[in-house]
């Protein structure tokens, strides 16, 4: 039998010599180091995610019918009358949800620990491309159910492109193919829900490993040990400070894996709408273009950018402003490679300013989240009687705007400047054992 | 034979020249795909006008109808109302309608209307379009202590007078579009065709 596999194994060999090495150099030969923690967890837990987003919406695209009359109802059909239709969708939207979750910590980690700066900008960039992908992907699949939210979150979305002067108004007619989100939207957000971003999420993420196996991973002291000591007990010539990807990091991907999967499957089974979080009520009644929900909020992952563009006025008679915030605050995420001048990666021997910033940064993106969700304006008649909710909302949510551009600006003055006072990095990295 | 010498010049022009002719088919044929996004003959042909029957509607009550598959508010405002009108210019952006695309010639005017009492905008705030809410009661409310009735956008916050006419310091940056429209008789309106085109 051994033998039939190996004959399999040269006739494959002889006709493409490349595969092999191609598995080695990405798998057990990437060598990454060997210091990773829980941090670490976050790109390959992404990764499953988006294995499980398609197996179950290809599952999904077979009971649902693409159709302004039929869709909502083929939703509930999938939900009631499906076998197992429930689950198949509750892991689709439970996996949207924790899609971001993984996604945001995985940002948060190469911030904290430098991973976008020098020579790793190019990973970083691709990233940030995959997260803007990811956001199109997830706000089109929001539309498809064709609920109530989904129908406005369609329109408010769409309408950000009715602020650019002068083509706006057109613009918004040839995004919805109609004068409303309609038939025609609903449409060709599930073509490019399904197969058109797909495709291109999957190229990104190829390109994202590719680029990241390039250059090898950074680590919790952003110290370089392609740059240190060479000679591992598996090869004389790689960092001494490294092991192999596999079997290492592929068993310790597997612990991760078990313990997100473990919430994943708590959520799915006993919370699959998380209160109003990860699926909303309002999107429990059908699309009605003459009736807006009482309280129109996007789901949780785009509420820091929904109340940037909440929070910035309109000017000059456009209310252009909020959407270039908006889309300014991703675009300086991007750039963070050349906004933070830093030599130092990561947060452990970086100054205090930059680690008071960075949790400002995180301090206030939660609480622009809270804002955009509707939670201030909720809670601030209980906590405040009589006051002004509007005033006040708007007076704390512009504060955590501020907070937010501040992080960029201040980093920038912070490391151009050389305010910094960093601590020695060590030549190595500190866990030997 | 093979020619020796490369003629550079030649196999530029020829390189360039491929390249535009290439480009511009594939510029061509991009066309097509591009105008596929645009409102089918079936949509626009939905955006006939509508003529609809406004006798039922109260002194202080608002009804929506659908035209072009948009939310249309006729409002039958009070005396109460109208008089309210007056003295809000100060908390307003465009208090004299002077942006002439948000409404006809014909509603450029302090009701904004053709005949005072009846009120007809397209209810779609202009930030963002959700459709505002009719909030017609004078008395203070927790988005506006000094509350003289008019709409008030759940998304976002903005708000406009009873003419559609948006107060300053909310996210929207327009009035509320007028759309054209005009009486066939007391209590009938069309809604999408003007007064001089209906003759």
């Amino acid at each position: 039998m051994a033998n039939v596999f190996s004959r399999i194994g040269d006739w494959v060999n002889e006709r493409a010599p490349n595969l092999a090495p191609t598995y080695r150099k990405h798998m057990t030969e990437y060598f990454a180091p060997k210091n990773f923690n829980l941090w670490y967890y976050f790109g390959s837990l992404a990764l499953l995610v988006l294995v499980n987003q398609i197996v179950t919406g290809i599952f999904l695209t077979m009971n649902y019918k693409t159709s302004a009359l039929e869709a909502f109802n083929s939703v509930e059909y999938i939900m009631r009358d499906v076998e197992w239709g429930w689950l198949i969708r509750y892991m689709h939207s439970t996996g949207a949800s924790l899609f971001f979750v993984v996604v945001f910590l995985h940002m948060f980690r190469g911030i904290m620990y430098g991973s976008f700066k020098r020579p790793r900008e190019l990973v970083w960039i691709l990233g940030m491309l995959i997260f803007l992908v990811l956001m199109a992907e997830a706000f089109m699949g929001y539309v498809l159910p064709w609920g109530n939210m989904s129908f406005w979150g369609a329109k408010v979305i769409i309408s950000l492109f009715g602020t650019i002067p002068y083509i706006g108004g057109s613009l918004v007619e040839w995004i919805m193919g109609d004068f409303l989100p309609a038939d025609a939207t609903l449409n060709r957000f599930f073509a490019l829900h399904v197969i058109a971003l797909p495709l291109v999420l999957l190229l990104l993420v190829v390109l994202h490993l590719a680029a990241l196996h390039e250059v090898g991973s950074n680590n919790p002291d952003g110290v370089d040990v392609k740059h240190g000591p060479k000679g591992n007990k598996w090869n004389p010539e790689k960092p001494i400070d490294a092991i192999p990807f596999h079997p290492y990091y592929t068993v310790k991907d597997l612990v991760g894996v078990g313990f997100f999967l473990t919430i994943a499957a708590f959520i799915i089974f006993f919370a699959p709408t998380f209160g109003g979080w990860f699926l909303e009520h309002d999107n429990f009644t059908p699309a009605n273009n003459l009736v807006t929900p009482s309280h129109i909020k996007p789901s949780w992952y785009f509420t820091p950018f929904y109340a940037i563009l909440r929070m910035i006025p309109s000017f000059f008679g456009t209310a252009i402003w909020g959407v270039i915030g908006m889309f300014g605050a991703i675009l300086l995420l991007a750039l963070l490679p050349w906004i933070d001048k830093g030599e130092v990666r990561s947060v452990r021997y970086r100054g205090l300013g930059f680690r008071i910033a960075l949790g400002v940064l995180v301090f206030s993106f939660l609480a622009l989240g809270l804002v955009g969700a509707g939670v201030t304006a909720e809670v601030i008649p209980e906590w405040f009687p009589g006051a002004d909710v509007t005033t006040w909302e708007n007076a704390f949510g512009r504060l955590m705007v501020l907070g937010y551009f501040g992080f960029f600006v201040f980093v920038w003055v912070y490391t151009r400047f050389g305010f910094e006072k960093t601590k020695p990095v060590p030549e190595r990295v500190t866990m030997h054992d | 034979m093979a020619n020796e010498v490369v003629d550079h010049g030649r196999r530029r022009f020829l390189t360039v020249t491929t390249a535009v002719v290439g480009g511009a088919g594939v510029v061509a044929a991009v066309v097509p795909f591009i105008k596929s996004w645009e409102p089918s003959a079936r949509a626009k042909a939905a955006g006939a006008p509508v003529t609809v029957d406004i006798s039922a509607i109260e002194a202080g009550q608002k009804v929506t109808f659908a035209w072009r598959s948009l939310p249309v508010f006729v409002v039958n405002r009070t005396k109460d109302q109208l008089a309210q009108l007056k003295g809000l210019e100060p908390r307003l952006l465009d208090p004299m309608s002077s942006d002439s695309a948000q409404q006809p010639k014909y509603a450029t005017n302090e009701t904004r209307s053709i005949k005072p009492e009846w009120l007809v905008v397209i209810g779609l705030c202009t930030h963002l379009g959700c459709v505002p809410d009719f909030v017609p009661d004078i008395k203070p409310e927790p988005f506006d202590a000094n509350w003289k009735g008019g709409f008030y956008c759940p998304c976002h916050k903005s708000r406009y007078d009873l003419s559609g006419r948006v107060f300053s310091g909310v996210p929207a940056p327009k009035n509320l579009p007028v759309p054209p429209y005009h009486f066939i008789d007391d209590t009938h309106i069309q809604i999408g065709v003007d007064p001089k085109e209906a003759g």
